[in-house]
């Protein structure tokens, strides 16, 4: 493999990706389904946080849920668009055998493939915290904001979950076709181990560990500090941590996530072609 | 007996009418469920991880300082997300997939309706969902030690069967209409996810919402069927119902109807004009 196939795979890829998700309607309609989705899902928590406390949006809690939710978007999306392809094109438009015998790297083709969803979920974070600071009061100020700890979070993190959409990838090789989207069954799931709307330390102490091995949990948690520092510092589960500490514990795991993905994918690739999945299909 | 005669026998035992669309439904809903157990990665991705999703807003109630019948709330709720992806996924969307596949037009071609054909998927996807659903509700009924108190047992079984036949039938029903769209059926099947988990309140109560608020939700059966059952086990479900249950069970009845007759000739009519416009066999990827 040569660094002109791999960069071939990944920008082709990225804008195949960008061709399937954007281009089966016209761009009001799809703006309207970018906006809408994670609108809802912010807005299932804003409902539940303001019946049972009444509306009470001064509380440290409703920034650290809203926060934590809003950037969560991001780990649907990408371990959603890395992993999504790989059924779309064995099952869908049973493709995927072709491009196996093609000249290209098909983990970076499985990463360009994420790179569309990484975009759309951009647009739908912006959404989502614009519309928590317009109507929910959300205390974001943009002069406030540490930019340099942001970028360089928002930077770790997204490798960090691509990386988790290619050993999801790597896992779909070998499963049928369920009804929904592994990526987004799978974020739902981690959802309850990675702090992201609510504090570690509501969970039971024997399922915390989960949490502390979960590298979105240390992400999570950088980005509410870059926005709303005293915030998440309110809450004494990482509060321990300074920032570089964080940052040290995110790229450590980000490493070993990567290593994981070169691992995992050798081993389903080799499955896949040796037990004949590459070209099934198995839509009930 | 000579050919003609044996071909004769075989034409008298052709299977017609009521017959012919009794097969075709279980010939529809076996792939559903056998097929699916043959399958059992799904206990890990539909059970499992649905579950730990479930767990997740149990957990924010919990941070929240809710009291302990909203986790039962959100358990019941997260058992019948289960349902509404089933109908979403496999009863709206499947038509689009079928076409995608090449299978639409051979449905079309055989001799049996397509009504049975989608009946057969909504039994067979009611039936294989019921069995996650209850698995959802079992664990996390024991693991959040969530306490039910059945006001009528006859009542809770009547709710669940409306909310189903009505659920299903608004699933025939649109499975319909996406026989004319593309691609754009796998997004608008994307796109109806959280937005009625929202509305139809699957994680707390839709009393919660502007009274027409909740009455245009009740559009979608789940909604009412939710409420409904969450009044009858819960002790203080009656108390955050939307409306008295014999009303909602008269407004399923009416949606049941509405859905089941709508499914009907939106079914016969939309199988006309994809054949007029010849988008049976369309391609659009």
């Amino acid at each position: 493999m040569n660094r002109s196939e791999t960069a071939r795979s990944f920008k082709m890829a990225t804008w195949l990706g960008w061709q399937v998700e954007s281009n089966w309607t016209d761009p009001f309609l799809f703006a309207v389904y970018v906006i809408i989705k994670p609108l809802a899902g912010a807005a299932i928590l804003v409902v539940m946080y303001s019946i049972i406390t009444g509306g009470d949006y001064n509380s440290p809690l409703f920034p650290y849920i809203y926060l934590g939710n809003a950037f969560y978007i991001y780990v649907g999306a990408v371990m959603t668009g890395v992993s999504w392809a790989v059924l779309d094109d064995r099952e869908h438009y049973k493709t995927l055998k072709y491009m196996y015998i093609a000249p290209i790297s098909i983990p970076f083709y499985w990463l360009g493939r994420g790179v569309s969803r990484f975009l759309i979920g951009t647009v739908a974070v912006i959404v989502t915290l614009t519309a928590g600071v317009l109507f929910l009061h959300l205390p974001l100020d943009l002069t406030q904001v540490n930019w340099g700890l942001f970028l360089v979070s928002l930077f770790i993190g997204v490798t960090m979950l691509a990386m988790m959409g290619l050993i999801l990838a790597s896992i779909t090789l070998m499963v049928a076709h369920h009804f929904f989207m592994i990526g987004e069954a799978v974020a739902g799931a981690l959802y309850l181990f990675s702090g992201a709307i609510f504090p570690l330390d509501v969970l039971p102490a024997w399922l915390r560990p989960i949490g502390f091995a979960m590298p979105i949990t240390y992400w999570l948690e950088l980005m509410r500090r870059s926005l709303i520092g005293e915030v998440a510092q309110a809450f004494p589960t990482l509060a321990q941590f300074s920032n570089m500490q964080l940052i040290g514990i995110l790229i450590g795991l980000t490493i070993i996530f990567g290593l994981l993905s070169v691992f995992i994918f050798r081993w389903c690739d080799y499955r896949a072609r040796e037990l004949g999945l590459i070209d099934r299909v198995t839509n009930y | 007996m000579t050919t003609n005669d044996a071909l004769a026998f075989s034409a008298s035992e052709k299977v017609i009418g009521w017959r012919l669309f009794l097969k075709t439904i279980v010939a529809r809903a076996y792939p559903r469920i056998i097929g699916q157990q043959r399958e059992k990665s799904w206990v890990f991705f539909e059970i499992f991880l649905p579950m730990l999703a479930v767990a997740a807003y149990v957990y924010v109630y919990r941070a929240i300082g809710a009291p302990e019948e909203y986790v039962g709330f959100v358990v019941v709720g997260g058992a019948m997300t289960a349902f509404w992806m089933n109908v979403l996924w496999s009863m709206s969307s499947q038509l689009y997939w079928e076409k995608e596949q090449g299978n639409l037009a051979l449905y079309i071609m055989a001799p049996n309706s397509m009504m049975a054909i989608l009946l057969g998927m909504a039994v067979g996807g009611l039936l294989a969902t019921a069995l996650r659903a209850v698995a959802i509700i079992l664990l996390g009924s024991l693991m959040f030690h969530v306490q039910y108190s059945v006001a009528s047992f006859s009542q809770l079984l009547f709710v669940f069967f409306l909310a189903m036949t009505a659920l299903y039938g608004m699933g025939m029903m649109t499975a319909s209409l996406f026989l004319l769209l593309g691609r754009e059926a796998w997004h608008l099947s994307n796109l109806a996810q959280e937005p009625i988990y929202l509305v139809s309140g699957f994680y707390f109560p839709i009393k919660s919402f502007n009274f027409w608020v909740a009455a245009a939700a009740s559009f979608i059966p789940l909604t009412l069927g939710l409420d409904a059952m969450r009044q009858l086990i819960f002790p203080s479900g009656a108390s955050l119902g939307f409306l008295n249950v014999t009303v909602e069970i008269a407004v399923l009845i009416t949606l049941c109807i509405v859905f089941l007759v709508g499914a009907k000739f939106l079914l016969d009519y939309m199988e006309r004009l994809a054949i007029r416009e010849g988008r049976i066999t369309e391609n659009r990827r």
